[in-house]
C-alpha cells in the first residue's frame, strides 16, 4: 500500500521548557525537538502495514521550517521510505490552516492510507487529522487502538470512556493513531546510513486562513495554599476535616 | 442577541454528564451574547425525544431531535452533516462541542466542513466582541495557552469536567428532524460498542477519583484504593502508566498524556510520584490530595493537602474517617 505518514516536529516532551519573552510561545533555548509522541505511532502502523501486506511506499510529511528536515531524517532511519517537506516560516496553531496545506499535497496523490497522531503533544489540539480528512472528503477514523485491514476494507478500535467502538471503513482512508497501538521501533544503524540516500522533496505550504491563535501562554498556576498537612495516619483526621470545611469536597 | 448551539452526547439512550455541561455552555454563550436561545441537538433512535426535554433543566430553549434506527449508535458521517447543516442555517455566535472521544471526533469534521475556526479541549471561554478568548492547556499540561478564535459560529470543544453543569431552567421545546444524509450511505460505520469492565462508575464522570500509583507494590493491593473509592460512594478508581504497564490494572483506568483526562471535585494521589505525564491528566482537578512517603515527590507541588507517609498506614485510616463522616452526615 502507498501510506502517507503526517508527522510535525514538537519540543521533547521529557524537557523542562520555559516561556519565551513574546509570552506567547516556548523558549526554544536548550530544547530538543522529536517527532511527535502519536506520530511516531503512526509510523510503526504504516511500517508493519506494509512488511505484513507485501511491499508499498510509506511516504513522511511534515510541515514547518527547515529544522524539521532533521526529524524527516529520523523517519527515514527508522524506515519510512521518502518525505516531503512543506515548508513555511513558522507553523500556525490553527490545525484547519495547516489542514489545508497538507490535503493540497495529499489530494489525489494515491494513497490508500494517510495516518496522523491523535494529537500533537505542542498543540494538544487534536483537530489536523480529522479536519484534513474532511477537506479529502475520505473516510476517517479518530483514535484507534487496533486495526486490520484486508480486502481493501479496514476495521478499527477507538477507545470511548468505559467502551470500545468498532469501526470498518473503505480504503482509502485516513486514520489518527492512539499509543497503545504499536511499540515504535529504534532508527538501525543501517536505517541511518540508508536514510542518507533517501529523497525529501520540498515544496512551499500551501497554508489556509489562520483563525485560532496563541495570544498568551503561560505555566499553570501554581496551586496556592498546597500544604502538607501531617506525617503519617494521626494526620488523616486533620486532612478529612480540611476536606469538609475548607475545600468542601465531602 | 445570538443563539448558540450545542451538540448533547447521548450514550444507550441516556444523556452523558458531558452533554449537560456542553447545554450550560452555550447557556453561557447565548447569555454574553445579549440573551439569545440555546439549542441544543440530540441524535438516536426512534424514541429519544423522550429525553430531550431533560436539557431544558440546564438552559436549553429548544432541542432537535434527530432519530433514525441508524442513529442508536455514533455515526460521524451523519452527525457532522445534520450538525453542519443546522450551523448553516442558523445566525449562531457559537457551537459547543464536549471534548470526550465522541465531541473529539466529532468538532473538527464539522469545523472543516464549514471552513470555520475551532478551539479544542477548552477550559473556559469568553465572548470578546467578534472573537472568542478561550483557554487550552498545551504542551501536555506544561503551559495554558490562551487562545483567540474569530469566525462565527466559533466552534469549541470542552474538557468534560471544567465548566460543571449548572441549572438554569426553562421548558425546551422540543422538535424532531430527519438527518441531513442517509445513515445507510455511510462509509464509516460503528459496529460495536463493547463496555469494558463492570458498570462502575466512569473516570471522566465520578465527582472523585482515588488513584494508585507504583507505590502500591502489587495488583492485589489495590484493593485499598478500591476500597477508599468506594467509601466516598461516588469514586473511580484511576491509575498510573507504571501501574498499567505492569498489567496491575486495566490500561483504560490511565490516567495521563498517553491515557484519560480528567477533573473531578476531588483527585486523591495514592503511592504516585508526580510525573509530568500524570499530572497532565489530573492538573485541572478542583482540590487534590496527595498521599505519598517521600516528601519530595513533585506530586506535593501541585497537591492542595498532602500526607507524608506509608500508604498502607495511611490509606486505611483514611478511608475509615471518610466511612465515618458520610455515615454521620
Ligand atoms: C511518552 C510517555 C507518556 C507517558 N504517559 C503517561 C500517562 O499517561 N500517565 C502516567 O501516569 N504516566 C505516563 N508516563 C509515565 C510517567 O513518566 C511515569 O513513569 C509514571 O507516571 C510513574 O508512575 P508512578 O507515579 O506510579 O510511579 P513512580 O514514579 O515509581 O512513583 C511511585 C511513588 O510511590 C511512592 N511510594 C512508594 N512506596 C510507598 C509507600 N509505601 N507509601 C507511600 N508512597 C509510596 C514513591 O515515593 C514514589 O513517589 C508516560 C511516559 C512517557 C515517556
Ligand atoms: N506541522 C505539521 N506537519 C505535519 N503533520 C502535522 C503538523 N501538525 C499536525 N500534524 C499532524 O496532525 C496530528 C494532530 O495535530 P494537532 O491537531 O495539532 O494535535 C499530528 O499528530 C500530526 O500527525
Amino acid at each position: 500500500m502507498k501510506i502517507a505518514v503526517c508527522i510535525k516536529r514538537v519540543p521533547d516532551t521529557e524537557m523542562r521548557f520555559a516561556i519565551a519573552a513574546d509570552g506567547k510561545s516556548v523558549d526554544p533555548a536548550g530544547l530538543k525537538f522529536d517527532i511527535s509522541d502519536f506520530d511516531g505511532y503512526a509510523i510503526e502502523v504504516a511500517l508493519r502495514l506494509n512488511e505484513q501486506q507485501g511491499p508499498g511506499e510509506v511516504v513522511a510529511v511534515a510541515l514547518g521550517p527547515d529544522a524539521l528536515q532533521e526529524t524527516l531524517r529520523k523517519a527515514l532511519s527508522i524506515g519510512v521510505d521518502r518525505g516531503i517537506h512543506l515548508k513555511c516560516d513558522a507553523v500556525p496553531f490553527d490545525g484547519l490552516s495547516i489542514a489545508h496545506a497538507l490535503a493540497a499535497e495529499l489530494r489525489d496523490a494515491g494513497y490508500n492510507l494517510i495516518l496522523f497522531g491523535r494529537m500533537a503533544t505542542d498543540t494538544g489540539n487534536g483537530t489536523v487529522g480529522a479536519m484534513t480528512a474532511t477537506l479529502l472528503g475520505l473516510p476517517l477514523v479518530t483514535a484507534i487502538s487496533h486495526l486490520e485491514i484486508k480486502d481493501g476494507r479496514g476495521t478499527a478500535h477507538r477507545e470511548l470512556e468505559g467502551a470500545t467502538e468498532t469501526s470498518t471503513f473503505p480504503l482509502p482512508a485516513v486514520l489518527t493513531i492512539d499509543e497503545g497501538i504499536a511499540r515504535p521501533r529504534l532508527p538501525s544503524l543501517k536505517g541511518i546510513m540508508a536514510a542518507k540516500k533517501k529523497p525529501i522533496d520540498i515544496r512551499p505550504a500551501a497554508l489556509g486562513p489562520v483563525r485560532l491563535t496563541v495570544e498568551a501562554l503561560e505555566l499553570p498556576p501554581e496551586r496556592t495554599g498546597g500544604r502538607i498537612v501531617g506525617e503519617g495516619p494521626d494526620a488523616v483526621p486533620e486532612l478529612v476535616r480540611l476536606l469538609q470545611t475548607e475545600a468542601k469536597v465531602l | 442577541m445570538a443563539n448558540a448551539f450545542a451538540f448533547a452526547e447521548l450514550r444507550g439512550g441516556a444523556f452523558r454528564k458531558v452533554a449537560f455541561e456542553t447545554v450550560t455552555a452555550a447557556r453561557m454563550a447565548a447569555d454574553a451574547s445579549g440573551g439569545g436561545e440555546v439549542h441544543a441537538m440530540v441524535f438516536g433512535a426512534p424514541g429519544t425525544a423522550a429525553v430531550a426535554e431533560q436539557l431544558g433543566r440546564f438552559g436549553a430553549d429548544l432541542v432537535t431531535v434527530v432519530e433514525h434506527p441508524g442513529l442508536g449508535r455514533y455515526a460521524p458521517e451523519v452527525f457532522s452533516a445534520t450538525i453542519a447543516a443546522a450551523l448553516r442555517g442558523g445566525s449562531y455566535r457559537a457551537a459547543l462541542f464536549p471534548a470526550s472521544a465522541e465531541g473529539k471526533d466529532l468538532a473538527p469534521r464539522v469545523a472543516a466542513a464549514l471552513d470555520l475556526g475551532l478551539a479544542s479541549d477548552v477550559t473556559a471561554f469568553e465572548l470578546n466582541g467578534d472573537a472568542v478568548i478561550a483557554r487550552h492547556p498545551a504542551y501536555i499540561g506544561k503551559a495554558i495557552a490562551t487562545l483567540r478564535l474569530t469566525g462565527q459560529p466559533a466552534l469549541l470543544s470542552l474538557r468534560p469536567g471544567a465548566i460543571p453543569a449548572r441549572e438554569a431552567p426553562r421548558t425546551a421545546r422540543t422538535t424532531t428532524a430527519a438527518p441531513a444524509v442517509d445513515p445507510a450511505a455511510a462509509r464509516v460505520v460503528v459496529t460495536g460498542l463493547a463496555p469494558r469492565g463492570a458498570a462502575k462508575l466512569d473516570l471522566g464522570e465520578a465527582p472523585v477519583v482515588v488513584s494508585g500509583g507504583r507505590g502500591l507494590k502489587a495488583a492485589e493491593n489495590f484493593k485499598l484504593i478500591e476500597e477508599l473509592a468506594s467509601a466516598f460512594g461516588n469514586a473511580a478508581v484511576g491509575a498510573t502508566r507504571a501501574v498499567t504497564d505492569d498489567g496491575w490494572r486495566d490500561p483504560s483506568d490511565q490516567i495521563g498524556q498517553t491515557g484519560r483526562v480528567v477533573s473531578p471535585s476531588l483527585y486523591v494521589a495514592v503511592g504516585i510520584s508526580g510525573a509530568v505525564q500524570h499530572l497532565a491528566g489530573m492538573r485541572t482537578s478542583r482540590v487534590i490530595v496527595a498521599i505519598n512517603r517521600d516528601k519530595d515527590a513533585p506530586i506535593f507541588k501541585l497537591a492542595d493537602y498532602g500526607i507524608v507517609g506509608d500508604l498502607f498506614e495511611v490509606v486505611p485510616r483514611l478511608t475509615e474517617e471518610i466511612r465515618r463522616v458520610r455515615r454521620e452526615g
